[in-house]
């Protein structure tokens, strides 16, 4: 077995009187892509506010990188980079301006920074918009600079938390390749999305959640087998009776 | 603590006060303008003197040389323009009404008594003592500090000569034992309040900072990043220490542009730059205990203003008309000390090595510590989410 990223041991989150995860297990391997799938407020960016220090778990512990969550935060937040859900960017700064900011506050060398910021305004094509201010971009384009806030530092771990939502299928076929190179230099990824689309185009494994509870956990292909079904949606509809997102 | 961390966010939040339209006003402009507007309205220039109406009733029975001299005399001031009134009722509607801002009665006595000193100057005894009186437009506040002395002097002048201004005399203005003579404008006495003034708004963008990136998720995110949060308030304080050195500058390049001539050397300016630099911490402080109690923006401003609106009032410029239990409640403030050691440095010449200077900035620092500190506390405690 391969050595693992991310295991969170039975994690249960509460708050006040609401249960946002429940008794959670889960175990992410070194350099796989792994879709948290369900619907809004099934628990997936409880668990990623979990993992990324955020957050303490009422219940349960959580190792990422080998580092104790609740002990060790601090070594965590230098191995991790986090895409949230909201796109979270200063609109008075550049798009180049904000990516650098977060290079800055980890710490990067100049030099590496400066190419890690040119390659991913590249690959996201976000070049010729780098010196706008992020105020005046679009839905799309803001999302695409929060990922690349994210990810500048090359971290090993990667939290995606809905990296593709409100964006039009250009953008988002974009995002999707630039995830999948993620995986070719064998970083982590943990990618939330309500998309299944998305899940099974990219995932390894993917975990359905449903009211803070892992439901099943597999592979798309073989959750789709086992279920006798065409695609991940038809999946979490036998497994819950419900739609996991209204059709837009 | 990582240095290119803190210089990284505090890049960031100098490039929102260049960029948001907002702050910058707040921060930059509004000094400018209300600097200006303030030494243009109660500043005096060198070549610009303005020019006052006093109605003069002359009531001198005697041969009238005397008073003609002085209303002479007054008249060659170039600062005011005499009119000659026959009737006491006419001048004092006139002053009612503010056609005129002063009114002059040279009592029927005023030559002889002119004369009893010159026949003995050296003998009080045989002085026929006698009284000027003066009355003031009590509504302008230019024409009460400007006219007395002008007034005092040139009465003197008229009657002792020139070089004898401080002697004493049979004649005596009506109410001027107080009148000194002063070439201090009321901006000049403004002025040092000015500069702590401007300062305390900065509790209002340190506050508003915060709450704007709790908001929009960016110090959630932030904290997702191996960046502490002593090098994230780090950064606030280096940026709002600069920007008041920022806003000092300004403030004194504008108000020097519009008249002000404070007394003080380099080292004066310097020390000043230095009291507001330790105040600004103060202002750091209190922004943080505001965003630490305000779920918004909106209510950030309030609650900002309920440590402004104290400062502002008690401890700047605006506390120089107040009553003297207000002033004595003043020193509760940090702002009354930062004022206090610029009126002192600029005003009065201290230097700044004098105890009471010392003192002054003293009692800013240890209160900045204190309310930083606690604003740190409170903020790390309650305050990030």
């Amino acid at each position: 077995m391969k050595e693992a990223a991310i295991i969170i041991e039975n994690i249960t989150k509460k708050f006040e009187d609401a249960t946002a995860v429940d008794g959670l297990n889960l175990v992410v391997e070194k350099g796989e892509l792994f879709g948290l799938l369900g619907p809004n407020g099934a628990g997936k960016t409880t668990t990623i506010n979990i993992l990324c220090g955020l957050l303490k778990p009422t219940t349960g512990s959580v190792k990422v990188g080998g580092y104790d969550a609740l002990k060790e935060p601090g070594k965590i937040k230098e191995l991790i980079g986090v895409s949230p859900q909201e796109t979270a960017v200063y609109p008075h700064l550049t798009g180049k301006e904000n990516i650098e900011l977060f290079a800055n506050l980890h710490a990067m060398p100049k030099e590496k920074r400066n190419r890690n910021v040119d390659d991913l305004l590249q690959k996201l094509s976000l070049r010729d918009q780098a010196k706008r201010r992020a105020g005046k971009y679009s839905g799309g384009m803001m999302r695409r600079i929060n990922l690349a806030m994210a990810l500048v530092h090359d971290p090993e771990i990667a939290f995606l938390d809905e990296p593709t939502v409100g964006m039009d299928p250009q953008s988002r076929r974009a995002v999707w390749d630039f995830i999948r190179e993620l995986r070719k230099q064998n970083k982590t990824v943990l990618l939330t999305t309500h998309y299944m689309e998305e899940a099974e185009e990219l995932c390894d494994r993917v975990g359905i959640i449903d009211n803070g509870k892992l439901i099943s956990l597999d592979t798309p292909q073989q959750l789709k087998r086992q279920f006798k079904a065409k695609n991940l949606e038809e999946v979490f509809l036998q497994l819950t009776g419900k739609r996991i997102r209204e059709e837009v | 603590m990582k240095l290119q961390r803190v210089a990284a966010l505090t890049k960031k939040n100098l490039l929102l006060l260049i960029r948001d339209p907002g702050a910058l006003f707040m921060l930059i402009l509004f000094p400018v303008i209300a600097t200006m507007a303030f030494g243009l309205a109660f500043g005096t220039t060198d070549s610009g003197q303005s020019t006052y109406e006093i109605g003069v009733v002359n009531t001198d029975l005697s041969e009238l040389s005397w008073s003609r001299h002085l209303i002479g005399n007054l008249s060659e001031t170039m600062i005011l323009n005499v009119q000659n009134y026959s009737d006491s009722n006419a001048v004092q509607s006139d002053l009612s009404q503010g056609k005129i801002q002063a009114v002059l009665i040279i009592p029927e006595d005023f030559g002889s008594s002119c004369d009893s000193y010159w026949a003995s100057p050296t003998d009080p005894n045989l002085w026929i003592n006698t009284t000027v009186t003066l009355y003031l437009d009590s509504g302008s506040l230019f024409a009460t500090r400007a006219i007395p002395p002008i007034i005092q002097q040139t009465l003197s002048t008229s009657i002792y000569g020139s070089q004898q201004t401080k002697i004493s005399g049979p004649v005596n203005i009506g109410s001027p034992s107080l009148v000194e003579v002063s070439t201090l404008t009321t901006f000049d006495y403004f002025a040092p309040g000015f500069f702590a003034f401007f300062a305390i708004f900065l509790i209002m963008t340190v506050s508003q900072s915060f709450i704007f990136e709790r908001e929009k998720g960016l110090l959630r995110r932030i904290r997702t990043t191996p960046t502490s949060s002593s090098e994230f308030i780090a950064s606030h304080t280096v940026s709002n220490m600069i920007t008041a050195m920022i806003q000092v500058a300004i403030v004194f390049a504008v108000a020097i542009l519009v008249g002000y001539r404070p007394l003080g050397d380099a080292t004066s300016f310097v020390s000043a730059f230095l009291i507001l630099a330790i105040f600004s911490l103060c202002c750091v402080g209190f922004g943080l205990i505001a965003a630490t109690l305000a779920k918004s923006s909106g209510a950030a401003t309030g609650i900002a203003f309920v440590f402004i609106m104290p400062q502002m009032l008690l401890g700047t410029f605006v506390s120089v008309g107040l009553s003297a239990i207000a002033k004595e409640a003043g020193r509760f403030v940090p702002g009354y000390y930062v004022t206090d050691a610029l009126t002192s440095l600029f005003l009065r010449g201290a230097p700044v090595t004098s105890p009471s200077i010392l003192l002054d900035v003293l009692v800013v620092a240890l209160y900045s510590l204190v309310v930083l500190i606690l604003g740190i506390i409170l903020y790390g405690k309650y305050g990030k989410t």
